[in-house]
């Protein structure tokens, strides 16, 4: 296998981790919401973690699509 | 652009000098970043003007800037606690600059000849800027006030002795690590925003010059497509300007109170 060809392999499995950063996105959400509709009266105070859970989900997944890019472009 | 062209996603990140540099041989060029971060502080300028009349009754206009500073305010007291009021110029100015900076690069200026926007934020050195001044501001306010107490930080209350060997270097690690993934974050979000909506922007322009039916097709499930994107972006340019500030006051939380 030549160099071109194994680097857009690398990088299309590399963007997987961003599928999977998607599902840990949706669960923080989900479980939020599942959580305020039980207790709708608690869930404006919680606004802030449920942004730093989703922050924690979501710099996974960009940093697998940095991943790519830096095997796309600068490897 | 012809359809079998390759697409190049990456150029609209490059950085051209407008004036200088090469062309007077001065290391200093006035690049197109320069130019768009100037622009964006004029927009800000603008708005923050047009609402500091100070009349009794506020007009739409001031009733608008009056909410905003009150949200970043209200933003950054909760997550910083007692004390947090004289860290607002700083997490304002970030939740501005950041939140005016995203919005500016997607507007769609290009249709003009040479006025593409440019996301200052999709530059790893403006959001790196911005991450190593949160981090010293950190750094010097804990040392500061606590003194080596400081180190502190990485010994969660109540941890064993015997996992003491173990929980330092992770806190310490990510300690360390939190102005990288601070700026990372803001940094990687512009970048792939804008390379999803060019490429699929090429998609539209080479489904049409393909002059097919198939070609038609693409181009209009594309430009769907990017419309919704773009809507999908603009909730993600606020949210990463909220998401910086947060996290920005939580870290300042840390040097003010030692969790």
């Amino acid at each position: 296998m030549d160099l071109a060809s194994a680097k857009v392999i690398g990088a299309g499995l590399a963007a997987i981790g961003v599928g999977a950063a998607s599902a840990g996105v949706g669960n923080v959400f989900g479980s939020f919401l599942q959580g305020a509709l039980r207790n709708p009266a608690a869930a404006d105070g919680q606004q802030g973690r449920l942004f730093i859970g989703f922050a924690a989900a979501e710099l996974l997944g960009l940093i697998a699509f940095a991943v790519a890019m830096i095997i796309l472009y600068a490897v | 652009m012809a359809a079998a062209s390759k697409i190049d996603p990456m150029h609209q990140f490059q950085i051209d000098a407008l004036s200088g540099g090469a062309l007077d041989g001065s290391p200093f060029a006035f690049t197109n970043s320069a130019l768009w971060m100037l622009i964006v502080l004029a927009c800000i300028f603008v708005f923050m003007w047009g609402g500091m009349k100070r009349e009794i009754v506020p007009g739409r206009w001031q009733a608008m800037v009056e909410g905003f500073v009150e949200f970043v305010t209200g933003l950054a007291i909760t997550n910083i606690g007692k004390g947090g009021r004289k860290y607002v110029p700083w997490i304002f100015t970030l939740f501005t600059f950041i939140l005016f900076s995203n919005y500016m690069g997607m507007m769609p200026f290009g249709v003009v000849e040479s006025a593409h926007p440019f996301a200052v934020t999709g530059q790893f050195t403006v959001t790196g800027l911005m991450a190593i001044m949160t981090f010293a501001i950190v750094l010097i306010v804990g040392f500061a006030k606590h003194g080596f107490r400081f180190f502190s930080l990485f010994v969660p209350a109540g941890t064993p002795l015997g996992l003491l060997p173990l929980i330092v270097p992770i806190e310490l690690i990510s300690f360390m690590v939190r102005p990288f993934s601070l700026a990372l974050r803001l940094f990687v979000a512009m970048i792939a925003g804008h390379i999803l909506v060019d490429v699929f922007g090429n998609f539209v322009v080479g489904g049409l010059n393909a002059h097919t039916i198939t070609g038609y097709l693409i181009a209009l499930i594309s430009f769907i497509f990017i419309a919704g994107v773009n809507a999908l972006e603009l909730l993600v340019a606020g949210i990463q300007a909220y998401v910086f500030a947060l996290l920005a006051s939580l870290y300042i939380h840390d040097a003010e109170h030692l969790h």
